[in-house]
């Protein structure tokens, strides 16, 4: 059928562009809906906790709600000159009222993050906050000199922003003062920037050790017969069954001072008795166990490339002279690169999160950013500056893979 | 003959448990502490007698210290927990974030000897919101089959000259700086005021620097028995009831050296908003009565938080020859130079030791 103007029309008479523009449109909304409870679930059970776990490392309003007097008061203060009456008497109404809410404990354990030592100074003061008379300020320091203090009132200054860049510096070695300026940690103190460092290292190395482990198994495997290939295919899966945790604490017997590798090394005169090597509780068991647990994750990408090229490309290299180094080197391993830049970046991604292996094998050079994490989780419960390591954390990922998009490109990976 | 007896207490165990399920009070408590050997110790010494006197179960979960987890689930408005017990720094911290519930200890029952619960408890048994129940102690030891001639005091410890080998320590800065200040010479009650000072904890460290290439880390209570008993270590620090388990119930030939021990309790709380907070509060003053905390250092060494359970402290459950008293932290041979853990120096200064402690580790 056909109209005036030319155009297809369907049975019905309407065009046909228009029909199958309907059509294509129903059968996209019908993918949609089926993909909907996927989408929703991810996001609420992924993306929405992450986010609002992430908002922690720059979101603390802690202080100025449990202390609204004080907060107000201070918010014009730069912090340069001594702090005034007027602090000290919103400081002392806040500490009442803290005292009898039962909260004084949540605001000074703030405080104390900023200033060690602060904890008892806020909850011994609370306690007789309620007998305090004007003048406060005199009233205060008669209680405890370190109210005298203009440190103190700077930590107090600095807890009180709502919105704060306080822990993303701190997770990088820094420190904000209270008119906001940033400086280096002492010394002494300074350690996430290392463990980032470290963490990378050890990423690192785990993938090269696992390329240069995985990438000959995988090879092996696509060119056996299939009856073998599924067999060692069988022996790479079988860890993969095996409890993370089960791995870990064998390699613990395998590597320990008196374990199964330094008693075979002492039959064979390769160390002695009474000095045998360190395997375990550093970093190089973090790496032996780390690589030995992620190397199924560079296998598995690497054959399934692999064995999708046909061997008959390098038998035609080989026909038209070509030496068997030349023939892999030109022909077969820029095949199998699709597989190294997967098997690459997710061995990398999973280990830079690594987390049990390090805590149970790494001893004190072999810790990672993760098990820093872990602590402040867990111990002491400082759980946003576990947000902004965590933060830091994901963007530099993000940035390595936009480095490798860049540099490799992210079409340029297969998984199978 | 043999057979009847069997099906009769079959029947009557029966019989007892229907009639429990029977009362109309009857409930269950979740109770969560440490696992192993401790748990055990509880299980036998709390959790039995009180079903048996109430008909009230408990049911026991395992964890492995700090309160992240309860602080998830009283922020998440979904608490499963009821009861926990902590260590005296979690309890003040659990109490400050507001997750545990206020407890008066007036409240508490007696001693059996009809002194009052607040004086009956020794000093330091109350927080805000908990109570302590044993008092546990960090010494050191070392296993005698390979160590002949071993050491004696917290010097020796840090002397790897005279006592070569690698030592063990747990992950933190608690009483590792206490013990290397001690080994440094300092009288065990002036520890925490020259911790308090900026060269205290310089001094500290650097008496922790002349070991640190020889240590083995170890972070659950449970790794260092196996750690002497690997060959790992040649000594290392420890949780005395751990280490008295090993050589009582495993045969191990462990050494405890009570020098510097560093003093401790732990504390039962109950969680904010559990969902048997009526219950929990029962089972704990049940279990800090004096019978339950003497019966319970049966089954392990750690000492009795009441004063009042003192005489009724007998013998190992297992070997009736072995007297727990002397393997008591509280013994008066062990306290000499003891060390009673200050945790509001800890609570203050934490953050901030912990900090540096975790960044001496990785420099």
């Amino acid at each position: 059928m056909m109209d005036s103007s030319g155009s297809l029309l369907a049975v019905d008479g309407t065009p046909l562009r228009r029909k199958l523009a309907q059509s294509m449109f129903r059968s996209r909304v019908r993918a949609f809906g089926l993909a909907l409870p996927l989408l929703a679930f991810i996001i609420v059970v992924f993306v929405y906790p992450i986010l609002d776990f992430l908002r922690q490392s720059v979101y603390d309003a802690r202080f100025a709600t449990l202390m609204p007097a004080t907060s107000e008061a201070m918010a014009d203060w730069d912090g340069s000159t001594a702090p005034t009456e007027e602090m000290a008497a919103a400081l002392v109404a806040d500490l009442v009222i803290a005292k009898k809410e039962k909260t004084i404990g949540k605001v000074a354990t703030r405080v104390n993050r900023e200033l060690s030592g602060t904890r008892s100074l806020f909850t011994k003061t609370a306690r007789n906050a309620k007998k305090m008379k004007p003048p406060y300020m005199e009233a205060l320091i008669k209680k405890d000199k370190d109210w005298a203090d203009i440190e103190t009132w700077h930590a107090m200054k600095t807890a009180s922003r709502v919105y704060t860049p306080a822990y993303i510096v701190a997770a990088l070695d820094r420190k904000m003062l209270a008119d906001g300026s940033i400086i280096q940690q002492s010394e002494e103190r300074r350690i996430h920037v290392q463990l980032f460092a470290r963490t990378m290292e050890i990423s690192f190395l785990v993938t090269i050790f696992c390329l240069i482990l995985g990438y000959p198994i995988a090879f092996l495997m696509a060119s056996l017969p299939l009856r073998t290939s599924n067999l060692l295919l069988i022996l790479v899966l079988l860890p993969f069954w095996t409890s993370l945790l089960v791995r870990t604490t064998a390699w613990i017997a395998m590597l320990q001072a008196q374990g199964v590798m330094n008693d075979l090394f002492v039959v064979f005169g390769l160390a002695t008795d009474e000095d045998r090597f360190s395997l375990i509780y550093n970093k190089t068991g973090t790496l032996i166990a780390m690589t030995h647990i992620l190397l199924p994750f560079m296998i598995l990408p690497l054959f399934s490339v692999m064995k999708t090229i046909p061997p008959s490309y390098v038998r035609a290299a080989k026909s038209m002279g070509a030496t068997d180094w030349t023939a892999f080197w030109r022909v077969y391993f820029p095949q199998s690169v699709p597989g190294i830049g997967a098997g690459a970046l997710l061995v990398f991604i999973l280990a830079i999160g690594y987390y049990i292996t390090p805590a149970l094998v790494g001893g004190q050079d072999g810790q990672m950013v993760s098990n820093i994490i872990d602590f402040h989780m867990r111990k002491s419960l400082n759980w946003n500056l576990a947000a902004a390591l965590g933060l830091v954390m994901l963007v530099f990922v993000m940035f390595l893979f936009w480095v490798y998009d860049r540099v490799v490109g992210i079409d340029n990976m297969k998984l199978g | 003959m043999k057979k009847t007896t069997l099906l009769l207490a079959g029947t009557s165990l029966a019989l007892g448990t229907t009639s429990a399920f029977a009362g109309s009070h009857t409930g269950s408590i979740t109770a969560v502490s440490w696992g192993g050997a401790y748990t055990v110790s509880q299980i036998e010494a709390y959790h039995k007698p009180w079903t048996a006197a109430t008909g009230n179960t408990v049911v026991s979960e395992d964890y492995s210290g700090g309160i992240a987890e309860v602080k998830a689930q009283v922020e998440a408005g979904n608490v499963t927990w009821d009861i926990i017990d902590v260590e005296k720094s979690d309890a003040v911290r659990g109490c400050d974030e507001g997750l545990f519930m206020e407890i008066d200890p007036t409240s508490l029952p007696a001693g059996s000897d009809g002194t009052a619960a607040v004086d009956d408890f020794i000093p330091g048994s109350f927080t805000d919101c908990a109570v302590a129940n044993i008092v546990w102690s960090t010494i050191f030891a070392y296993d005698s089959s390979v160590t002949t001639n071993g050491p004696k005091t917290i010097a020796d410890f840090f002397n790897v000259d005279a006592f070569p080998g690698k030592r063990g320590l747990r992950k933190s800065p608690k009483a590792n700086l206490e013990m290397a200040l001690a080994a440094d010479g300092v009288a065990s009650g002036d520890i925490y005021d020259v911790l308090a000072t900026d060269e205290g904890v310089d001094r500290a460290f650097a008496k922790l620097d002349t070991i640190k290439d020889m240590v083995v880390w170890w972070e659950a209570g449970a790794q260092p028995p196996q750690l002497l008993a690997d060959g790992e270590v040649a000594m290392t620090t420890a949780y005395n009831g751990r280490i008295f388990n090993a050589v009582a119930g495993e045969g191990k030939s462990f050494e405890i050296v009570w020098d510097a021990q560093v003093l401790d309790v732990d504390m039962w709380a109950i969680i904010k908003g559990a969902p048997n907070a009526e219950l929990a509060m029962d089972f704990l003053k049940f279990s800090t009565a004096t019978e339950q905390l003497a019966a319970q250092a049966s089954y392990i060494a750690y000492g009795p938080a009441r004063k009042s359970s003192a005489p009724y402290v007998t013998t190992y459950h297992s070997n009736a020859d072995l007297e727990m008293g002397p393997q008591m932290p509280t013994a008066a041979a062990n306290l000499a130079t003891a060390i009673p853990n200050d945790f509001e120096f800890w609570a203050d200064n934490a953050d901030e030791l912990n900090e540096r402690f975790n960044a001496w580790l990785i420099n």
